[in-house]
C-alpha cells in the first residue's frame, strides 16, 4: 500500500487483486446464514475495493493496514445489511483473513455488475471500459479519443468516484 | 463490471491519492478558526480592559483554561475520527477534563463569593450575546470540520459530527471570551455550556446525515 500511494501501479493492482481474494471470503463468511445471493457478495467486494481506492488516504502508514481494511469491510456491510433491513450486528475480525481458491474466482467472474456504469456518460463510461476491461493504458485511450492523457486520468478519476455515489444510492 | 475489471481501473487511477487526512483536518480548523477570528475583529473586538484582565485575572484566565480543555481533546479526537479504524474508547474520556474544571471553578466562585452575589454573578450583563455569539461564531469551523470529514471515512457519522460541533464550540467560545465582561465561572456554567450542548447536537445531526460514505 505504501509504494501504491507513491504512485505504483504494479504494485497497487498486486495489492487489490490479493486484497480482492481475502474480502470475497471475509464478505461471504460475515454473510453465512443471513441468506445474501452470490452476486450480492460480490458487489459488497466491489464496493469495499472502491472505498478503499477513494479513501486510502485515511490509512495511517505508521498503522497496520489490516485493521483498516477490515474497518472498511465493516462500514460496507452494515451498510449493506441496513439496506436489507436486518440488524446492523456484524462481527469481522483478523481471523477471518483468509484466501479464497481461484475456483471461486471463476464463478464469479460470470458475474456482470455491468449496470453500475450505465450511469457514466458515454465518453467516460468509453473510457472506464477501455482501460478496465480492455486493459488499456491511459495513454493508449487519450490518444484514440483524441485527449491529453490528464484529461483521461481525470474522468478515469470522477468516474470512479461517480461510481462509488452508484453504490451509496443502491443502499438509500 | 468484472472485480477483476474494476481492479485495472483502481490501479490505473493510482497517482489520484489525496493529501493524507490528518493534513486535511489540520487545515480545515485552521481555515474555520480564521474565519471566525476575523467575524469576531470585525463584529465583536476584544473588550476594553482585555490587556488588563489577561494579566490580572484569574477568572478571566480561567475562560481560556476552560475552552482550550475543551478544543485541544476535541481536535485529537476528530482527527482520528475520520479515520475508520480509529478507536476512540478510552479517549472520550479526554472530554471530561473541562467538566471537571468548570465544577472545581464553580467550587472556588462559591467559596470566595457570598451567597447572596451567586444569582447576579450566574445571570451576568451578556447572556444574551453569550447566547447567540457562540453558535454564530461556531458555523465557519463547524462547516470547515465537516468538509474534511466529509473527505475522511468516519466509522461512527454522528459522533464524529458531534465532536467536531464541540471543537467548533470550544473555538467560537475562545473568541468570544475575549470580548465576554461576565468571567465568573457561574457565569461559564450557565451559558456557555448552552453553547457547547447545542453545537455538539447540531454537529451529531449534520454528520449522521452527510458522513456516511
Amino acid at each position: 500500500m505504501r509504494a501504491a500511494i507513491a504512485g505504483d501501479q504494479d504494485a497497487y493492482r498486486r495489492l487489490l487483486s490479493e486484497l480482492s481474494q481475502v474480502l470475497r471470503g471475509v464478505v461471504r463468511r460475515g454473510f453465512a446464514g443471513v441468506g445474501v445471493p452470490r452476486g450480492d457478495v460480490e458487489d459488497v467486494v466491489q464496493d469495499v475495493l472502491l472505498a478503499i481506492h477513494l479513501k486510502r488516504h485515511t490509512w495511517d502508514p505508521s498503522l497496520p493496514l489490516g485493521p483498516w481494511v477490515m474497518a472498511i469491510v465493516r462500514n460496507k456491510m452494515i451498510d449493506d445489511l441496513r439496506r436489507r433491513g436486518r440488524r446492523p450486528e456484524v462481527p469481522v475480525d483478523l481471523n477471518d483473513f483468509e484466501f479464497e481458491g481461484e475456483d471461486q474466482q471463476a464463478s464469479i467472474d460470470a458475474h456482470d455488475v455491468g449496470r453500475v456504469l450505465d450511469r457514466l456518460s458515454d465518453k467516460n463510461r468509453d473510457i472506464v471500459r477501455s482501460i478496465s476491461i480492455d486493459g488499456q493504458s491511459a495513454r493508449d485511450v487519450a490518444m484514440r479519443l483524441g485527449m491529453s492523457e490528464v484529461a483521461v486520468r481525470v474522468a478515469l478519476h470522477r468516474s470512479l468516484k461517480s461510481l462509488a455515489e452508484t453504490y451509496q444510492e443502491k443502499k438509500a | 463490471m468484472k472485480t477483476d475489471d474494476l481492479i485495472n481501473a483502481l490501479a490505473a487511477d493510482a497517482k489520484s491519492v489525496e493529501r493524507p487526512i490528518a493534513q486535511t483536518v489540520a487545515i480545515a480548523v485552521g481555515v474555520g478558526a480564521l474565519v471566525s477570528t476575523l467575524i469576531f475583529f470585525w463584529s465583536l473586538g476584544l473588550r476594553a480592559n482585555f490587556a488588563e484582565s489577561a494579566v490580572s485575572s484569574l477568572r478571566f484566565l480561567f475562560k481560556y483554561v476552560l475552552t482550550f480543555s475543551l478544543a485541544i481533546p476535541a481536535y485529537v479526537l476528530v482527527r482520528g475520527l475520520s479515520r475508520p479504524d480509529f478507536q476512540p474508547g478510552n479517549k472520550l474520556w479526554w472530554l471530561a477534563l473541562a467538566p471537571a474544571l468548570l465544577l472545581s471553578a464553580m467550587g472556588l466562585e462559591m467559596l470566595a463569593v457570598p451567597s447572596d452575589q451567586w444569582h447576579a454573578k450566574m445571570v451576568g450583563y451578556n447572556s444574551l450575546t453569550c447566547l447567540v455569539v457562540i453558535p454564530l461564531l461556531s458555523f465557519a469551523p463547524l462547516a470547515a470540520v465537516l468538509y474534511a470529514l466529509r473527505q475522511g471515512a468516519p466509522a461512527n457519522p454522528a459522533l464524529a459530527g458531534a465532536i467536531g460541533g464541540l471543537l467548533s464550540a470550544s473555538i467560537a467560545a475562545t473568541l468570544y471570551a475575549s470580548h465576554c465582561r461576565d468571567d465568573s465561572p457561574l457565569f461559564l456554567a450557565a451559558w456557555y455550556t448552552i453553547g457547547f450542548v447545542l453545537m455538539t447536537g447540531i454537529g451529531a445531526l449534520a454528520g449522521s446525515r452527510i458522513l456516511r460514505w
